[in-house]
Parts: structure tokens; C-alpha cells; sequence
């Protein structure tokens, strides 16, 4: 494979998957396991698990792990244009959206719109977390921190940063 | 006179920033944020603090960048830079919110390679991402949740949740099929109870 046609594997990848990001980009990340590792074997499981959890530990807007896809396949320039190929499609699509939104706010079809993507989007985000528990390393470890952790959320005010730190604690105690 | 927080003077919206404070208030945000609740974090500093927009405004504004396609952070982060300074506040908003965190995550991969085959780092790794599965599978769950008012739109969740995570088809195949099915029967059913009204 020449560096060109990687590049451009990342941008004709993520592009797409720019329009289809709902929510926090947790939607996607069923999809991109699938491109990266099973369509265009750019890592292993054990890599993209390495990089999806580094993106949780990272900063900023949720879809980092983009911009780590394209670092491992292509290093800087590639996690450039993954970068770019996820956030600015979407993004011009919600400026022209943004003006025309402003005009015909509270009409019956803007509000279908807002309804009707709710569910969507509640099922995408539901499979995307058990997609990453089912390849998660741990096993029934994985399941454990991660509904320990859910329910936490669910019904305390706890800082995520506490709950990311146990779930390394538990894992450094239980596994090693 | 001293200034209460009841004062009309206290409720009154701050001028317009340049895009300079646009850009760095928005890339404060991007880099102390970790794992969620941004929104509120958003709404607290832009609207509460700075006093860049109204309350009403904001929330316009969260449903709108809720309700499509994108990042739902940078889809706010445009709104927010285009109500203060259009075009070109949506832009400088959006890239404050992005490249900070777009080069801290490249420094991290760089460092990151080095620690890789450290077999500690790697299962502290495994161990945040399971407890990072919970931040997404409890939006989801809250999601779910919301979106659950009918048969049909439950309906709509379990098939979009099978079709993805059982039946491992592409994304872009079943929201292109779940999407406007899911906005014509909002449609149909807002109508109805528009006439029922």
C-alpha cells in the first residue's frame, strides 16, 4: 500500500462516518473497530483497545480516537487527515443547518427531526458500548467495571475521572 | 451602589468578545474537559460566568447541536461562535474546541508508543476503557430512556441496537434505514396529536 492511498483509506473511512457521529461520537465507534480492524486490518484488537482507552484518557470532544486511528496508521499527517475527514463535514452541514434552523425554528417537521433521532441514536450508542465490552481484554472483568460504572453514573454525581482511575486500579489488582 | 445578584444590571448580557477570547475560552473547555458533561460545563461558563448568551438562547442552541449529525460539543461550540460572532466566531469556536485537543492527543500516542509494551500501562489501559464503556452505556441507557415514549420508537431502538451489534451490519446501512423511518413516524405521530390538540 503507498502512503497516498493510505491517506486516502482514512479520509474515504471517516468522511462518512463524520455525518453519522450523534451524540458525544460514542455512535461511531462500533463502525470504526469494524473499518480498522476487520476491512483494512490497520491494528489488532489489542491495539484499538490501546487507543480507544487513550482517547478516553485524552481531553476534548469524544472523537479523539480518530485522530489515534490515523496517528497509528500514518503517524502525524495521518492523524491530520483523520482529524479533519471526522469533524469538518459534519461541521459545515450544521453551520447551513444552524442558519436555516434559526428561520423555521418550531415547525412540525424540525421538531419529527429532533424525535425521530432519538431513538436512532439511543440504539447506536448502546451497541457501540457492548461492541467494545465483547472485545474488551478482562472479560467478565470488563463487564464488571463497566456496569459498576454505568450504575455509578446513573445514580451519583461522581467525576468521571475517579471512575477511569478505579477502573485501573481494579484491573492492576485483579489481573496482573 | 454595590451590585446584587438580583440587580437587572447582573442579568444584562456582557458585550461581545473578540474572536482572540472566543478561541481561548472555548480551548480552555476542550482541555480541561475528561470524559463527559461538557454541555453543563458549557452552559455554566458561557452563559452563567461570561454572560456571552442567554440561558434560552444556550438551550436553543443544545437541542439543535443534539439533534444533528456531528460531534454534539463542536455542533454547540459552532452555534455559541456563530450567535456572538458569526462565520467567523462558529469557526474560531470550533477550532479552540478541536486542535488543543487534537495535538494533546498526538503528544499522548507519541509518549504512548514508548509505554506500549509495558505490561502494566497495558492493563491500567484495559481497566479505563471498561470504566470508560460505563460513560457511554449510561447515556445511552439515558437516551434510551427518553427516547422510549411508544411502542414504535422502542421498537426502533431494539432493531437499530440488533442490526448493529448482532447482526454486525455497516453503520451507514442501518441508520440510513432507521433515520427516516424513525423522523417520518415522529412526523405522523406529531401530527396526530397536533390535531388532537
Amino acid at each position: 500500500m503507498t502512503s497516498g492511498s493510505a491517506l486516502w483509506d482514512l479520509f474515504a473511512v471517516f468522511a462518512p462516518l463524520s455525518f453519522l457521529t450523534v451524540g458525544g461520537g460514542q455512535s461511531v465507534v462500533a463502525d470504526i473497530h469494524r473499518q480498522a480492524v476487520e476491512s483494512y486490518g490497520w491494528m489488532t484488537d489489542a491495539q484499538f483497545l490501546d487507543i480507544f482507552a487513550l482517547s478516553r484518557i485524552t481531553p476534548g470532544p469524544g472523537s479523539l480516537l480518530v485522530t489515534l486511528v490515523g496517528w497509528q496508521v500514518r503517524g502525524v499527517l495521518g492523524a491530520l487527515v483523520a482529524s479533519f475527514a471526522i469533524f469538518v463535514p459534519s461541521t459545515v452541514l450544521v453551520y447551513t443547518l444552524a442558519r436555516v434552523w434559526q428561520r423555521y425554528n418550531g415547525r412540525l417537521w424540525i421538531r419529527a427531526i429532533e424525535t425521530g433521532l432519538t431513538p436512532v441514536a439511543a440504539g447506536m450508542i448502546l451497541a457501540a458500548s457492548c461492541t467494545i465490552l465483547r472485545a474488551a481484554e478482562g472479560g467478565a472483568w470488563a463487564w464488571g467495571v463497566a456496569i459498576l460504572s454505568t450504575a455509578l453514573l446513573l445514580r451519583t454525581r461522581i467525576s468521571p475521572f475517579i471512575l477511569l482511575g478505579g477502573g485501573a486500579l481494579i484491573f492492576l489488582v485483579a489481573l496482573r | 451602589v454595590r451590585p446584587s445578584l438580583t440587580s437587572p444590571a447582573s442579568t444584562a448580557l456582557s458585550e461581545a468578545p473578540g474572536l482572540a477570547q472566543i478561541f481561548s475560552a472555548f480551548a480552555k473547555i476542550g482541555l480541561t474537559s475528561f470524559g463527559g458533561g461538557l454541555s453543563g460545563w458549557m452552559m455554566l461558563e458561557f452563559v452563567q460566568v461570561r454572560r456571552w448568551l442567554s440561558e434560552t438562547e444556550f438551550l436553543s442552541g443544545l437541542a439543535l447541536a443534539q439533534a444533528f449529525p456531528g460531534v454534539n460539543v463542536v455542533n454547540l461550540s459552532i452555534w455559541i461562535g456563530f450567535r456572538l460572532r458569526g462565520g467567523r466566531g462558529a469557526l474560531v469556536a470550533a477550532l479552540g474546541m478541536i486542535i488543543p485537543p487534537v495535538l494533546t492527543a498526538m503528544l499522548l500516542a507519541a509518549l504512548f508508543s514508548e509505554l506500549a509494551h509495558a505490561p502494566t500501562v497495558h492493563i491500567m489501559l484495559a481497566g479505563i476503557a471498561a470504566a470508560a464503556v460505563g460513560l457511554s452505556l449510561q447515556m445511552g441507557l439515558r437516551a434510551a430512556w427518553r427516547a422510549a415514549t411508544g411502542t414504535m420508537p422502542i421498537l426502533i431502538i431494539v432493531i437499530t441496537f440488533a442490526a448493529i451489534f448482532i447482526a454486525g451490519l455497516p453503520l451507514i446501512w442501518v441508520v440510513g434505514a432507521m433515520a427516516p423511518l424513525s423522523v417520518l413516524l415522529a412526523y405522523l405521530r406529531l401530527r396526530r396529536q397536533g390535531d388532537a390538540s
